[in-house]
């Protein structure tokens, strides 16, 4: 039986991207998720927007402290070596090259990898955060969304119809269906949920998606 | 926007900083007043108290800068149950202008009143990327009109903007904020106006306090001068013109 991954799943997919002593900011929705998933075998530094670094998972009822929570709002626990700052020495982080990984949302993703996830669909007003300077100036930008709408439309996409959020900024998708990364060519499919095919991942996508020689099962 | 020395209230000498009420804090804020409020994206770091008196005070035509224009946060859950953040500002019909970069938060009321205002034509709502906001604002506290940012290149963000490419790269320039009163929220004051804050509540705060004409922080407790350690203090008192401390039962909530 085939079966989509679920949002833990590609979080935990996500993480796997982690390597040791990475600097990594989690955008909200799906992508704070990978805080609870974090490899045990090597140390990440979680950074957020509102001034910290070096924050654990999410805190269990009775631990919860309002002057803890990640950017998202979710009260987050301290872990060793944890740093608070002001917004604006976050920010410095971020755009000085200083943060590794930023896993975003995203609403559309163009096969240049443009970014489109502010704008809230159908609403016409959205929120921007500090996605446009994570994509400016994180050194890899993963995004983590379902391969489609809930209506079943592409997100992977040839050109993005809602306003950017950041142009030619990602560098990886992983979603639901699988792994696809942006090459100088286009979207280009690394690995596939057991028991899809190509064709059939293809078939949701909005722009032409070569397929990796060294194409793999998805494992989290 | 003004550039004069804030004057002390009528009745009170002008080394003064400590209000007993957050009324009286707020008690000279002005129709058309610009100002910025400290919070993120929950109830640490909210000066809540101020946020309420200011609701209460009715001043109007008002321009508030901020990470959002409210965020749905229940204030005291089990004894009133009432929202308490910017959006009530919105939502007494108080605010004509809006800056923040999280206009449209998740936990808002809706109809959301921010949306109605913008679309009624009611309210002038700008939308920054949430580093530019805290860059500007810092900008402005640090005496920097503007600066070259690389953020939002071939997005609405340069939309009417200077634009400048150095060394092969294109900046788009952006101006700094200042405002006439910022509502601040820390752990601790001295008398002198010295600021401490508590695990992740700098966030806004500490560029706010700097850049306003007049600025107002609502803190857990108000200590002697030499009573907090020199080493940990984030604001230095020359920023800061009023405190207030909260009621003993609303402390660390």
């Amino acid at each position: 039986m085939k079966q989509k991954l679920d949002r833990v799943a590609i979080a935990m997919r996500v993480t796997r991207e982690f390597k040791d002593g990475d600097v990594v900011n989690l955008g909200v929705g799906m992508p704070t998720l990978c805080s609870s998933y974090l490899p045990q075998d090597r140390k990440v530094w979680l950074h957020a927007e509102n001034g910290v670094l070096g924050y654990g998972p999410f805190a269990d009822e009775g631990h919860q402290d309002p002057d803890l929570i990640n950017a998202s709002g979710q009260f987050v626990s301290p872990s060793p070596g944890i740093s608070f700052f002001s917004s604006a020495d976050a920010f410095n982080m971020i755009r000085g090259g200083h943060v590794d990984i930023s896993v975003l949302g995203g609403f559309q993703v163009s096969e240049k990898g443009d970014l489109a996830n502010w704008i809230l669909p159908g609403r016409g007003s959205g929120n921007i955060g500090g996605a446009m300077e994570l994509v400016t100036g994180a050194k890899k930008v993963i995004i983590a969304m379902e391969h489609t709408t809930k209506a079943g439309e592409p997100k992977l996409v040839a050109e993005c119809a809602y306003p950017l959020t950041g142009k030619g900024c990602v560098d990886l998708i992983v979603t639901d269906l699988g792994v696809v990364e942006i090459t100088e060519q286009g979207f280009l499919l690394l690995e596939i949920v057991h028991g899809f095919t190509p064709e059939e991942v293809q078939s949701v996508t909005g722009a032409p998606l070569a397929v990796s020689p060294d194409l793999r099962e998805m494992e989290f | 926007m003004t550039t004069k020395a804030p004057k002390a209230p009528k009745g009170r000498s002008p080394g003064d900083k400590v209000y007993v009420t957050f009324a009286e804090a707020v008690a000279d804020i002005p129709d058309g007043a610009s100002i910025l409020i400290g919070h993120f994206g929950g109830p640490g770091g909210m000066p809540m108290h101020l946020i309420r008196a200011l609701r209460d005070h009715g001043s109007r035509d008002l321009t508030i800068i901020g990470n959002t224009a409210g965020i749905g946060v229940v204030f005291g859950a089990k004894r009133e149950a009432v929202r308490i953040d910017p959006g009530i500002l919105v939502a007494n019909g108080q605010v004509s202008r809006v800056i923040a970069s999280y206009p449209i938060a998740p936990g808002a009321p809706q109809p959301n009143p921010l949306e109605e205002g913008v679309k009624s034509g009611a309210i002038q709502l700008e939308t920054n990327p949430q580093g530019i906001l805290a860059e500007r604002i810092r900008a402005g506290g640090a005496g920097i009109p503007a600066f070259w940012s690389p953020v939002g290149i071939g997005t609405v963000v340069e939309e009417g903007k200077e634009k400048r490419v150095i060394d092969g790269v294109e900046y788009i320039l952006e101006r700094a904020i200042r405002a006439d009163f910022a509502l601040v929220r820390a752990y601790k004051a001295d008398k002198t106006g010295n600021l401490v804050y508590r695990g992740n509540t700098r966030h806004l705060n500490v560029s706010m306090a700097t850049a306003a004409e007049v600025t107002i922080a609502e803190v857990d407790e108000i200590v002697e001068p030499g009573d907090l350690d020199p080493d940990r203090i984030v604001t230095p008192g020359i920023y800061v013109n009023r405190i207030v401390q909260r009621p003993k039962e609303m402390r660390g909530k």
